[in-house]
């Protein structure tokens, strides 16, 4: 059996273009070691369960299947994250880039600040690694968050995906969490949210099939 | 403060510090509501750990991390005390959550920073005596314990810890990982304890986390295992 071999998508901007509100060294490091490193272990596993799959070798395909989970999510979740990002001087950082979805957002939530206050309470409230996303579930809105790197699954479309691990933040925020996702507002790119929101899930993962 | 201190609850162990001249039955009926969890010191300075731990990480990790879980364990134990007083069986159950995983981050942290010392002064070295021996039996050798434990270190997918524990029921040892803060409970007495969540090494290795796990060897104070191990 063949498989394709994942590679790191390259980052739309450069590594201190979100500054000041992510700092240089985070997007290098986040960039260049964490996303790579789950790059690395997702082809790593594909590969090894490719041959599971070939000597019909059921257990060791149930094994693997917590490490393609993981660094499969860690890659999806990543990908997805960087193109939710802008620089804060761009037309894109304006939630004017997003008209559609702020409509429906203000139907959800009352309004853009009422979303994001919501959002900013889920986000505080995991307990350990994971992520936060602005979902959509058929027409409905939704937050939801993720434990570690487990990715959206089923039928929602990921719109907009925070990351609240500690490696996202922690050079530059410390243990002050709330002030990174104050800061993060500022560099939303709202153009991709909108195209997100209008668009179904294969939209959302084209980045990912980009990358094979 | 004794390992036999450490093995009662955060909340006992907080009234005892508070109150350490009454006897320990009356303290066990009356601090529940009164009583508060509090930050334990640290039994060295900040830099003591250095150059294996950074002063900055150390008193990051003491006085805000570990004093946040203090708080939320505060707040969670007062909230539910609030809600069995009013009958409120439905808040009451929504606090476990936050029980679980501000009082495991309480309880964690206070078992760490005494399973670290400075390196020379206590922290260090190989284990001795009935834990050296239990150690070769269980794990083979010293030099093996420390390989698996890594390698459960490196295997954490997310925040968490790995413990080595004491099976209480036929007293061998083992190695045990939990994810986020949830503490050793039940048949395991943790004995050793290494944080593998971010911000335990962040700041000195970033993601070289290979690098903290190696080093932290270090600085860990076997006098504090063997005692907890019971020798």
């Amino acid at each position: 059996m063949s498989i394709g071999t994942f590679s790191l998508p390259a980052l739309p901007y450069a590594y201190n273009a979100l500054e000041p509100s992510i700092s240089r060294q985070i997007m290098e490091l986040h960039h260049s070691k964490h996303h790579q490193a789950y790059v690395t272990n997702l082809n790593n596993a594909l590969k090894t369960y490719s041959t599971a799959i070939t000597a019909n070798d059921v257990p060791s395909q149930i094994a693997l299947q917590a490490a393609i989970k993981f660094n499969g999510g860690g890659h999806i979740n990543h990908s997805l994250f960087w193109r939710n990002l802008s620089p804060s001087s761009s037309a894109d950082a304006d939630p004017a880039s997003a008209p559609t979805l702020a409509a429906e957002i203000d139907k959800t939530w009352g309004s853009l600040d009422g979303f994001k206050e919501a959002m900013g309470k889920a986000l505080l409230g995991l307990q350990g690694s994971g992520w936060g996303w602005l979902v959509k579930d058929g027409n409905t809105l939704r937050i939801v968050t993720t434990k570690d790197q487990d990715p959206v699954v089923g039928g929602e479309v990921p719109i907009l995906g925070i990351d609240m691990w500690e490696h996202a933040y922690y050079l530059q925020y410390h243990n002050g969490k709330a002030a990174y996702v104050e800061n993060i507002w500022k560099v939303i790119n709202w153009a991709t949210a909108e195209e997100r929101f209008k668009g179904d899930r294969e939209d959302a993962f084209k980045i990912l099939k980009a990358a094979l | 403060m004794s390992s036999s201190l450490l093995r009662t609850t955060p909340l006992l162990r907080a009234g005892l510090r508070a109150r350490a001249a009454k006897p320990l039955a009356a303290m066990a009926t009356t601090s529940f509501t009164r009583g508060k969890a509090t930050l334990p010191d640290l039994p060295y300075d900040y830099g003591a750990l250095e150059p294996y731990i950074s002063g900055q990480i150390m008193e990051l990790h003491h006085s805000k991390h570990h004093q946040t879980y203090v708080n939320g364990f505060n707040a969670a134990v007062e909230a539910l005390a609030e809600a069995e007083a009013k009958g409120d069986a439905k808040t009451a159950a929504a606090q476990a959550p936050l029980l679980n995983f501000h009082g495991g981050g309480h309880v964690n942290h206070s078992l760490f920073w005494e399973n670290l010392a400075p390196n020379g002064k206590g922290g260090g070295g190989e284990p001795e005596g009935k834990l050296l021996t239990a150690i070769n039996q269980d794990f083979g050798s010293f030099e093996n314990l420390k390989k698996q434990t890594n390698a459960a270190l490196a295997g954490i997918q997310g925040s968490g810890w790995a413990w080595i524990v004491k099976d209480k029921a036929s007293g061998n040892l083992t190695l045990v990982t939990r994810a986020n803060q949830d503490p050793v409970t039940g048949n395991f007495e943790p004995l050793l304890g290494i944080d593998a969540w971010e911000h335990a090494y962040y700041l000195q290795y970033q993601n070289r986390k290979a690098e903290y796990f190696s080093a932290i060897w270090d600085v860990i104070n076997w006098g504090t295992v063997a005692k907890r191990f019971g020798q």
